[in-house]
This record gives structure tokens, C-alpha cells and sequence, in this order.
């Protein structure tokens, strides 16, 4: 079954592009990536799914319910971590995951003391007092406490130290382990490729990408950069090449093996082999979508 | 109710320093008033004869060597004006602010609906207006009483009830404007509740502004024609009562239907 399900959803802010005639389809108990560079409308999505703010036009479903029509009951099943994480700055972290507690009408005292043991969160501290990654923990606890059937997650990571970050993971994983749907919204790709089953990306508005994260992991090529060279190796099919100098840097996305081989007999002082940055493969997807 | 305790909890410090300047300046005023006594002829003569100043704070109707009258012209500059000016910040950062700090967000992705979210905060902002007043009229009673003075009662409980109907129009006035903006709430706030009073010593002033009384809620608790009449002007509290209402409403279709800021 989809836990979400949107038909042809837009938004636009007057005269500003939000979201267009999006088709996204997320199944229950999937742990699901959402890839986009900022401003790409990540955001714009889940505020609308969430009620935040309203469809121009289009529909969606989410456990089968209008999202404006069923609103109230699907925020009880869901769980949202926003991309800031703001609250009332005069009251405690403690007041804050009970105040949440209490807008569900739900007991979460037990769940709430297990994740704020396993993240340390100080519960006496005011917001005001705290940093950017100590209130991420708080609005992780406040969205994960009453164990939600879909976890809507928006940038969860920044702020956050990588032990944190891990323990996070970890925290989700046994969730969607347990049948919770995870929805991962993130620029950062490693972090999509590592947790997610499946992934959409999305750029200006709309959905240029809707695979299994392997399918999509495959079609991304590596940027290679080589000093001390000063043309591209002409066995080697390579994309976007640059040469500067004494150096050059493309885009390879062949055979590992083949491309070592070749590395092998030129005469390099330094080398370079990254993931290419999100915007190169975007440009592949956008090539792609173009033919 | 969880958003409204939220709200009046948050909100208790404000209210608390609020009620405490407005109720130790009416305090200090009417500790005052045993010494200016024996004084009021003269200070009868000084205030009658500032010509439409005179009019405009309702000085010609009033009797300064009365506690009543001089607590009518005190308390509507001060509670009035103080008062006023609690009433429509209450109200203007009711909405505004849970999205100019970015809490709504937390708010409303809970599962309460907007409507409940709008009832609940203005009833909280008008829980923290009567407080206020409530406050306020025991320190003038107990004030009064130290100072071995006493009111007028059926004149000093209509002009409390008048100025608590006029902070809960300005509240719910302001609360409809809230709904609208994002950022930047005080001065809007702030100068509501001051044009509303400059209206009604224009309207006191000159018989062309005469209109204005149906605007400004000063009008119906201008204590010099509540203490001459020993009655509320009815229909202007009436027409005020719409406008407040005309505010809730506002409040509600638009609160309903927006777009929350990220």
C-alpha cells in the first residue's frame, strides 16, 4: 500500500515556482530518499503534505486520506522533524517533548526518556540555551516519541555531530525496521546512498528521478582529476573534461579496471577520484530527461 | 487546551509586569489624591480653562474634588492607555509570533486543527486581559480603602467593566490583524491602541469628528460620561462589540486558509 501518494501536486507562491505536477509514490515501510539542492522544493513538498501550507492544485494521499480532507488524523500517524529546528525559546527542552506529548494526547513518557538517554539531550536546559545541533535532538525525540507510522524527516542531519548523526541512523533504521516508513529528505548524497532503499530526485519544482537508490547510484559517474598531465587519455570515454595547465578533470563512468589501467602508465604527480557533487548529476538526469 | 495553558504560561511573565506597572502607577496616583484635595480649586480652575484640552480628556464634566473624579480621569489615561497597549500586543503576537519565531511549524504539524489553535490563543489573550483588570481593580479598591477613601461603586464598576470591554475589542482587533502578518508585530501593536485613543481626544475636541466615536472604543469608556450619566453608552459599546467580533472572525477565515512561513 502508499503510505504517500500525490497526483500532479503544485504549488506556486504567486509569481515564484514551488512545486510542479509532482507524481510521488512512497510505499509502506520503505525508508525513502529525497535529493534535491536547496531551494529545488524539498521543502515546498513536505509543507504541503503536512498541511502547512496548500495545494494550488493537484491531489495527494497520505495512509489513503485527502491531505487537507484528513489532515488532523494523518498528523496523528506522522512524525516531522522540520529542516530549522525552532521552538518556544523560554521553555525547557523537557516542557517542549511534553508539550508535543500532549498536542497528540499521548503517553510517550517511557519512548521520550529512551531516546533522550541514547542522543543526551539535557532536559533542564531552555532552548534559548541551546545550539543548533542540541535542539535537532530535541525535535528528533519529538518527532519519533509517540512512534509514528511515517516519519517525515527534512534536513535532519545538519547541525548534527557524526556520532549523533550515526546513533540517528541507527535510531531510524530500527524504526523502519519495526514497519515505520521513512521519508529522508537530504542534499547530501552519501547520506541518501547509505540509508535509503529507494530515492526521488527532484530539481526546480519537479521530479526528474523516481528509482531504487542502487539504480540511481549506478548511472553516477566519478570526477576524476589528474596533475601532471596535460591532455585527457584518449583510450578513456570521459564527460565534462577540463584541462587546466597541468591538470585535468572529467567525468568517468565506465570500468573501474580499464580506467586504473590507463592510470597506470601516465606520468601523474597527484590524483583525485570523488563522487561527482550533486549538480553533475542532476545534469545527468537533466540530460537524460532531455533525449 | 494544551495551546492555551502553552500560551498563558508563556505569556505570564508579560501579563505579571503589565499588571504590576499599570497597578502601581493607579496606586501612586491614588495614594495622591488626599494631599491634591485640599488643592482642587485651584487645579478646578487650571484644568477648566485649557479650552479644548479641556473637552478632550473630559475635564469639563468632572469633579476633581472627588475621588471619583479624579480617579476618572487618571484611570483613563492609565488603564486606558497601559491597559490598551497590553490588550493589543497580547493580541497582535498571538499568531504573528508563532511564525516569526518559526513555531508554528511545531505547532501545526501536530494533529490540532487551525480553528482549535485560533479559539484557544484568543481565548488566552483574553484570559490575560481580564487578569489584568481584575488586578488592576483590586490594588484601586485596597488602595483606596489604606488611603481611608471611597468610590462611588456603581460608577467605579462601570467604568471597569467599560475598559475591560475596550482592551477586549483592541485584543480582538489586533488579533485579526495577526493573522495576517508574519514579522515586526510590536509597532503595529503598539500604535493600534494609540491611534484608537488619539481618535476618540479628536472626537472629544471637535463636533466634525464627532463620527470617530463609533470607532474608537475610548468612546465608550470615556469614565467622564460614564460617572455624569451613571450609565454605558449602549449602542457605541454595541457597534464595538461588532468590530471585535468582525476582528475573531477575520482571524478565523484567514488563520484558516494560510500559508504558514518557513
Amino acid at each position: 500500500m502508499s503510505v504517500i501518494n500525490t497526483d500532479k501536486l503544485t504549488k506556486r507562491y504567486g509569481k515564484y515556482r514551488g512545486i510542479t505536477e509532482l507524481d510521488l509514490r512512497v510505499e509502506e515501510g520503505e525508508f525513502f530518499g529525497f535529493i534535491g539542492p536547496n531551494g529545488a522544493g524539498k521543502s515546498t513538498t513536505i509543507r504541503t503534505l503536512l498541511g502547512l501550507i496548500k495545494p494550488t492544485s493537484g491531489s495527494a494521499q497520505i495512509f489513503g486520506k485527502d491531505i487537507v480532507a484528513g489532515h488532523r488524523e494523518i498528523l496523528s500517524d506522522i512524525g516531522y522533524m522540520p529542516s530549522e529546528a525552532n521552538f518556544y525559546s523560554s521553555m525547557t527542552a523537557d516542557e517542549i517533548i511534553k508539550l508535543s506529548a500532549r498536542l497528540r494526547k499521548k503517553d510517550c513518557t517511557a519512548e521520550a526518556s529512551r531516546l533522550c538517554d541514547r542522543l543526551g539531550v539535557d532536559r533542564k536546559k531552555k532552548v534559548e540555551e541551546l545550539s543548533l545541533g542540541n535542539r535537532k535532538k530535541i525535535s528528533v525525540v519529538c518527532a519519533l516519541q509517540h512512534k509514528p507510522r511515517l516519519c517525515i524527516l527534512d534536513e535532519p542531519t545538519s547541525g548534527l555531530d557524526p556520532l549523533m548523526q550515526k546513533e540517528f541512523f541507527d535510531i531510524l533504521k530500527e524504526r523502519n525496521a519495526e514497519g515505520s516508513t521513512i521519508m529522508l529528505s537530504s542534499h547530501i548524497l552519501s547520506e541518501i546512498q547509505k540509508n535509503c532503499t529507494r530515492a526521488a530526485i527532484i530539481k526546480e519544482g519537479r521530479l526528474i528521478a523516481l528509482d531504487s537508490v542502487e539504480n540511481l547510484s549506478k548511472t553516477a559517474a566519478k570526477r576524476v582529476t589528474l596533475h601532471g598531465v596535460s591532455a585527457i587519455p584518449e583510450e578513456l570515454e570521459t564527460a565534462d573534461a577540463n584541462v587546466t595547465g597541468n591538470s585535468v578533470s572529467f567525468l568517468y563512468n565506465g570500468d573501474i579496471k580499464k580506467l586504473l589501467s590507463v592510470l597506470g602508465t601516465l606520468p601523474l604527480t597527484d590524483m583525485t577520484m570523488t563522487e561527482p557533487d550533486l549538480d553533475e548529476i542532476f545534469m545527468h538526469y537533466y540530460q537524460k530527461g532531455g533525449e | 487546551m494544551t495551546v492555551y495553558a502553552c500560551d498563558m504560561k508563556r505569556n505570564l511573565r508579560s501579563l505579571i509586569i503589565w499588571s504590576l506597572a499599570v497597578g502601581g502607577m493607579i496606586m501612586i496616583c491614588i495614594l495622591m489624591f488626599p494631599g491634591m484635595k485640599n488643592e482642587t480649586e485651584k487645579m478646578g480652575a487650571m484644568f477648566s480653562n485649557m479650552g479644548s484640552f479641556t473637552a478632550a480628556f473630559g475635564m469639563d464634566k468632572l469633579d476633581f474634588g472627588q475621588l471619583m473624579g479624579f480617579y476618572g480621569i487618571e484611570c483613563g489615561n492609565t488603564l486606558g492607555i497601559g491597559g490598551g497597549m497590553f490588550a493589543a500586543l497580547a493580541g497582535i503576537s498571538a499568531l504573528a509570533n508563532e511564525e516569526k519565531e518559526h513555531t508554528a511549524e511545531f505547532l501545526l504539524t501536530h494533529p490540532v486543527s487551525r480553528g482549535s489553535v485560533i479559539i484557544q490563543k484568543l481565548l488566552a489573550a483574553l484570559t490575560e486581559v481580564l487578569v489584568l483588570n481584575i488586578f488592576v481593580t483590586a490594588v484601586s479598591l485596597v488602595t483606596a480603602a489604606a488611603a481611608g477613601e471611597s468610590f462611588d461603586m456603581k460608577s467605579f464598576t462601570l467604568i471597569h467593566i467599560a475598559f475591560f470591554v475596550l482592551q477586549a475589542e483592541i485584543c480582538c482587533i489586533a488579533f485579526g490583524i495577526s493573522a495576517f502578518i508574519k514579522r515586526g508585530s510590536l509597532g503595529i501593536g503598539l500604535g493600534l491602541a494609540l491611534a484608537m485613543y488619539f481618535l476618540n481626544l479628536l472626537c472629544n475636541m471637535s463636533e466634525d469628528a464627532e463620527f470617530l466615536k463609533f470607532i474608537t472604543p475610548y468612546a465608550y469608556a470615556e469614565p467622564s460620561s460614564i460617572i455624569a450619566d451613571k450609565e454605558i453608552d449602549c449602542v457605541l459599546m454595541a457597534a464595538g462589540l461588532c468590530i471585535a467580533a468582525a476582528g475573531a472572525v477575520t482571524a478565523f477565515i484567514k488563520y484558516s486558509r494560510k500559508d504558514i512561513a518557513s
